[in-house]
């Protein structure tokens, strides 16, 4: 025989039915949703980690090409170069590189030639600048003809402009892609919180002739599909991280490619997924519940 | 009728507690279903309203409840017009007004307890506020021992006793029933007015929609019969008899 009911233990149930709130599809549907946006955050701070990690390197380098004049021979007038590059404030290093190296870079384009000396090959020049104050194009030009050298400066920038749009357009891309994620999360919680409003009409019909404001009947909706989406964003959320994960240790440090290096702290990323995805669902739950509600 | 003839019409007595003044009402662009419909109801008062189905009994409980406007005349409650009443005002107004539905309207998924306890809640108490009070009403309309049980499990009378019950747990000002004796037997229904009487000792307004002429009879009470949508008092229609007395 069952106990008597004590009024003493009784705890409010909830106003709408619990099992309302475990509709699988609106859970599965919420969950992707987080899903793809974790991982296009991951992708867009992997994406911005590599371009940076290129330009950075791109802007710690120069290139120079000499050309011999006159009776000089290559080498001698790379060596000269080398010496009047590294009298450039903002410049570390300036080393010609050896000839065989030269030979080696035209080689994909000439071919085997038997006796690359005959050619007028120019020599190259490696320079590496200061990172925090690197020497400009300009100075290494002005350094170089200065000494009476026929030489062409190639500090990257076109390359690091090329990156660094490229890394924007990225970002933008990414940017628009989670603004459509959050709509469409919205207008699905939109479109179930009319569903529910539709399915519970009993509900809400007698709160409201009992004397309950617009806003409590909403913040039923707005708690339940905030709470829907909560937990559907933390499945999204995991799931996006343990796929993060799996690409960082199948790639190791560099991640799975070179061009989208996963850290670890990456990962963290994923955290903000459920708070935000409830305060889009709540949002969307109170603005369409209320909309209904005032025109019952 | 226009504001200004109501304001004309005058006597609005401290003691009245709802005022129809020339009230009609429509669904959508449908026939009139009330037609210049006028009464004042004191405070404290105890009326049936009776006539015909389609008579416009319902959509007078529903001008009184509020979950209908007039589309024409005025209706002033707690002297208040409800057309000038603000909307945010609107819920307040209700919370004053205990209502017994016709299809009783009972949230199958709450206990008895829940449902009872429904416009307590709504209205902003604590738990701890009211629990021992809800358990005293349900014990009071015979239903002690179905605190837990969902509406679907009670027998008609229990769910009739259960709606009376979630009406008047909020100590409402007015009390309204759309037919609250039309599922039951004879004997539940003389017990369910007997409640109703009791409410009505302690100071509530109550109004009773039915088509239960004896119950009518036997309670010797003021009678407000409908037919077609316009209003026409009639007397009470006998003495009260003893087992409806109470």
């Amino acid at each position: 025989m069952s106990e008597p009911f004590d009024p003493a233990r009784w705890r409010p149930a909830s106003f709408l039915p619990e099992e309302d709130a475990r509709d699988p599809a609106l859970l599965f549907v919420v969950a992707v949703l987080c899903f793809l946006a974790c991982l296009t955050a991951l992708g867009v701070i992997a994406g911005n980690r590599a371009a940076q990690d290129w330009a950075s390197q791109l802007t710690g380098e120069a290139t120079v090409i000499v050309r011999a004049r006159g009776g000089e021979t290559p080498d001698a007038a790379a060596a000269r170069a080398a010496e009047a590059l590294a009298g450039v404030p903002g410049v570390t290093e300036a080393r010609a590189l050896e000839k065989e190296k030269a030979y080696a870079l035209i080689k994909p384009w000439l071919g085997d030639v038997a006796d690359l000396d005959d050619l007028p090959v120019p020599r190259l020049v490696a320079v590496g600048l200061d990172r925090k104050a690197p020497a400009t194009a300009a100075a290494l030009d002005k350094a170089l003809k200065g000494h009476g050298l026929d030489a062409v400066v190639d500090d990257h920038s076109v390359w690091i402009k090329d990156i660094r749009k490229a890394a924007g357009v990225v970002r933008w891309t990414a940017a628009t892609l989670l603004l459509l994620i959050a709509g469409a999360a919205a207008a699905v919680i939109a479109f179930a919180t009319r569903a529910g409003l539709a399915a519970r009409r009993d509900v809400v019909e007698v709160l409201h002739l009992t004397g309950a404001e617009d806003a409590q009947i909403a913040s039923l909706f707005e708690l339940r599909f905030a709470r829907v989406a909560a937990i559907s964003g933390a499945a999204g959320a995991a799931a996006a991280a343990a796929l993060g994960a799996i690409l960082r240790l199948m790639g190791g440090g560099q991640g799975i490619t070179p061009a989208l290096p996963i850290a670890w702290i990456d990962l963290l990323a994923v955290l903000p997924c459920p708070v935000l995805a409830a305060l889009v669902a709540a949002v969307a739950a109170r603005v369409t519940a209320r909309r209904l509600i005032k025109a019952l | 009728m226009s504001r200004n003839a109501i304001d004309a019409a005058g006597d609005h007595s401290a003691d009245e507690i709802l005022r129809f003044t020339g009230v009609s009402m429509r669904y959508g662009r449908g026939p009139e279903v009330l037609s210049d419909v006028s009464l004042s109801l004191p405070r404290g008062s105890f009326h049936f309203v009776t006539g015909p189905s389609g008579a416009g009994k319902s959509s007078l409980l529903k001008l009184i409840y509020l979950a209908a406007r007039p589309s024409g005349g005025s209706v002033r409650l707690f002297g208040e017009d409800v057309a000038a009443m603000p909307a945010h005002e609107l819920p307040r107004t209700r919370r004053r007004i205990g209502v017994v539905f016709q299809d009783l309207l009972l949230l199958d998924h709450l206990s008895a307890f829940d449902n009872t306890a429904l416009p307590l809640r709504i209205a902003g108490h604590k738990p701890s506020e009211y629990r021992n009070d809800v358990a005293e009403l349900l014990t009071w309309v015979g239903l002690g021992a179905r605190m837990e049980a969902l509406p679907p499990t009670l027998a008609g009378g229990e769910k009739q006793r259960l709606a009376i019950a979630r009406a008047v747990v909020n100590r409402p000002e007015i009390l309204l029933a759309d037919e609250p004796t039309g599922n039951v037997d004879h004997e539940m229904a003389l017990r369910i007015y007997r409640l109703f009487v009791e409410l009505n000792r302690l100071g509530t307004t109550i109004i009773i929609a039915t088509h239960d002429q004896d119950l009518v009879a036997r309670s010797a009470r003021p009678v407000l019969h409908l037919d077609k949508g316009r209003l026409r008092p009639l007397p009470p229609q006998g003495p009260m008899a003893p087992e409806a007395a109470g």
